[in-house]
């Protein structure tokens, strides 16, 4: 795998905010990583995360997008070390606070999951124990996790149901979780996993099924805890009004691959992978009329990049095989934004200086 | 295809809706009086606060929940409490797309079967044609078709959800509720759903109501909008008027909160925060449902069932007393309740007067 290209993966910290912190070393930091399945005849593995990297700042928002399927979500449950058989990594380092989490056994990675890292997953209700009132789910987090006794955690846990706007808290404290509307049970899950205080919250599409006030309200809740206890956040999203009201730092994923990573503002004014091009091109916007709801025209799928005289392409991942091309490498375009490119046959000639 | 009972009857008229759930802590008012009626060939969007009853309202529609009262009548004919055997040749003219892919689909079905049991049921696809079929409807939902042979736990969110889509569009049917069907996909298959559910709708003249908190979505695919608040209707309208006109301040407060794709705009959308929280629905409402949180709460609120306004000629209206033609009598004079109440039993229905 080409790891002499992934340093460059992880950009100047304290992109999307200064801060004395933000010199230290990154909480999360993601090398190479590749996942695996083993495909239908069952002798060999398909990758579906391959050679991604890309850091998570202390106290910062690290927003995650891209295609359907492109490996988000594989990609944060193996921060958490829950890649699930017969899936497995294949490649690469997952370093959370100093320990890396590939081939970690599982006392290690119990201490990893919850006080250094927990995640809200995209379907809570299946995350979510059927046999147990939430409350008591809610509480027993704060007796495993903070070593409360049974009444404190209680206390606790009916507290936090209300921090995360829940109506009539007591009586949702004894409820089972198909009794929840799906806003509910999200709502549940989210106080439960900030009820750990984690360094890292990941959450997969955390307000999926969740109006959008109540959604403003959770993600006001993320801010907030993230501000208060400089809690890093990977928020899994494909709703792009949120990554441009909540998120610092922007990572994209097409087709197992993290093609670019940007700072906000950077990244929605200035996208220069295809697949960002094409993703932010396709975007609804809430406030304007409909009407033009064409799918949109085909964009190219290779773009040219020009970086202190060397060229290259970022080719759309799904063009990659018909493109012919070979491997790619990661190029910062602008301060604390890159992009996976190709190199260009006519600028491998001022590469070849370099060497 | 079957006769009409009524052949210009509406395609789905619902009057009056009302669904209780018993638990072990009580009863839970989940759906109060819901009415609205959908024209073939429209695509209605149903939106609204998170636990307003829009599920509840979609599981009755396909008879996965039985009313507890009001009627659902289907092309004419009442389906509020068909039996089973009476209900089962509109199964594959209902079809539904369920919230939460993961628990909709049978874990232990590959795609494939779960694709081509609607196709064998209803006699849509014979053996001869069944795997063209199959591989038309996963390249409708853009998925590759080697994803024919997985399993749900194999498959990624978003993946799960098209899969669903698929499944309910399998038999052509002639009306899809969508309970959220596009959450967990990303904008460009989004739009992909979006043209392909038009394409149906132009081609097949297939019929929607599209739940969605996504109001973007809403917005673009749907002609009409009714929103929902604790298990009532509050407002209702074609999509543009109610973007660009809300009336009712839960649908104000509602817009205001759509996040905006914009990091230069961050931080300067003027939200509208309802006070308070959601109340339980563990008595029935009287008055307005938002009363206790409103800006504009006014004695009148609290009485009575409050009946709907029409707001613009072609069936925007909204129920609240703030667009009473009588507003004075209304804000100073609560008794001027009993002529309301007579209204709001003539203004029960869509296009009533
Ligand atoms: N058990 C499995 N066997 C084979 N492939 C799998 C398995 N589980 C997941 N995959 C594949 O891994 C890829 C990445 O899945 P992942 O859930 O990470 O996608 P995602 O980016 O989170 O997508 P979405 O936005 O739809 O949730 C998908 O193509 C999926 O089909
Ligand atoms: N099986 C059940 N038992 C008891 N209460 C239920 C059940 N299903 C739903 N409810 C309650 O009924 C109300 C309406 O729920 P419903 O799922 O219809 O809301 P919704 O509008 O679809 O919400 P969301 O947007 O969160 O999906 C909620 O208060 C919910 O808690
Ligand atoms: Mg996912
Ligand atoms: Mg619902």
């Amino acid at each position: 795998m080409m790891q002499e290209t992934l340093p460059q993966l992880n950009p100047t910290p304290g992109a999307g905010h200064s801060d004395a912190n933000a010199a230290a070393e990154p909480l999360v930091r993601i090398e190479g990583l590749t996942i695996g399945f083993p495909d239908e005849t069952g002798e060999r593995f398909v990758p579906v995360v391959e050679d991604a990297g890309f850091v998570v700042h202390r106290n910062e928002i690290l927003g995650l997008v891209g295609e359907s399927g492109s490996g988000k979500t594989q990609t944060s449950m193996a921060i958490l070390g829950l890649t699930r058989r017969p899936g497995k990594v294949m490649a690469g380092h997952v370093i959370v606070d100093g320990v890396d989490v590939v081939g970690l056994d599982e006392a290690g990675l119990r201490r990893v999951r919850g006080r250094k890292a927990a995640m809200i997953f995209q379907s809570p209700r299946t995350s979510l124990n059927p046999l147990m009132t939430v409350g008591d789910q809610v509480a027993r987090v704060y007796v495993r996790q903070r070593g409360m006794n049974r009444r404190a955690a209680r206390a606790e846990a009916l507290a936090m149901l209300r921090r995360v706007g829940i109506a009539g808290a007591e009586r949702v404290a004894g409820s089972y979780p198909h009794q929840l509307s799906g806003g509910m049970a999200q709502r549940v899950m989210i106080g439960m996993m900030v009820a750990c205080g984690p360094d890292l919250l990941i959450a997969d599409e955390p307000t999926t099924g969740l109006d959008v006030t109540i959604q403003a309200q959770i993600f006001e809740l993320i801010q907030q805890v993230q501000a208060e206890a400089r809690m890093s956040v990977l928020l899994i999203t494909h709703d792009l009004g949120v990554v441009a009201e909540t998120c610092h730092r922007v990572a994209v994923m097409q087709g197992g691959r993290v093609v670019e990573i940007a700072p906000v503002e950077e990244l929605f004014a200035r996208p220069r992978h295809p697949y960002t091009v094409r993703l932010l091109g396709a975007m609804l916007r809430p406030d304007r009329p409909s009407g033009d709801t064409q799918e949109p025209d085909p964009l190219p799928e290779r773009l040219d990049i020009e970086v202190g005289g060397r060229r290259y392409e970022a080719v759309s991942v799904d063009a990659w095989a018909a493109a012919g091309v070979g491997l790619p490498m990661t190029i910062e375009v602008a301060p604390g934004h890159f992009v996976l490119c190709h190199e260009r046959e006519d600028g491998a000639d001022a590469a070849e200086t370099e060497r | 295809m079957t006769d009409y009972p009524a052949a210009n009857a509406p395609l789905l008229d619902v009057t009056n809706l009302q669904h209780t759930f018993q638990t072990g802590a009580g009863r839970v008012f989940a759906v109060n009086g819901v009415s609205f009626r959908i024209d073939a060939g429209e695509a209605v969007g149903l939106v609204g606060e998170s636990g307003s009853g829009k599920s509840t309202v979609a599981k009755c529609l396909v008879r996965l929940l039985e009313p507890s009262g009001g009627s659902m009548r289907f092309r004419g004919a009442d389906i509020t409490h068909m039996n089973e055997r009476s209900f089962r040749p509109l199964r594959s003219q209902i079809q539904m797309v369920f919230q939460d892919p993961t628990m909709s689909l049978n874990p232990r079905l590959t795609v494939r079967q779960t694709l081509s049991e609607p196709l064998r049921l209803h006699k849509t696809a014979t053996n001869g044609n069944l795997e063209a079929r199959l591989h038309d409807l996963m390249g409708l939902v853009n998925l590759d078709r080697r994803l024919l042979g997985r399993q749900p736990h194999q498959l990624s969110g978003g993946q799960k959800q098209r899969v669903g889509i698929a499944r309910a569009i399998a038999t052509n049917p002639a009306f899809v509720v969508l309970d959220e069907p596009t959450a967990s996909l990303d904008m460009s298959i989004r739009i992909q759903i979006i043209s392909l559910l038009r394409r149906l709708q132009d081609e097949l003249g297939m019929t929607y109501l599209f739940i969605s908190h996504d109001l973007s979505t809403v917005r673009h695919l749907c002609n009409r909008v009714i929103v929902m608040y604790l298990g009532q209707v509050v407002e209702e309208g074609p999509v543009e008027e109610i973007f660009t006109n809300p009336k009712h301040p839960y649908t104000q407060a509602l817009l205001s909160a759509v996040p905006i794709p914009d990091p230069a705009r961050r931080g300067q959308r003027r939200r509208i925060v309802l006070p308070g929280e959601t109340p339980h629905l563990t008595a029935p409402i009287v008055g307005c449902p938002l009363a206790d949180r409103c800006p504009y709460v006014m004695p009148a609120c609290r009485q009575g069932t409050i009946p709907f306004f029409d707001i613009e000629p072609g069936g925007h209206r909204a129920a609240c007393l703030l667009y009473a033609e009588d507003r004075d009598a209304v804000a100073i004079d609560g008794s001027a309740e009993s002529a309301r109440v007579s209204r709001s039993e003539a203004s029960g229905r869509t296009g009533s007067d």
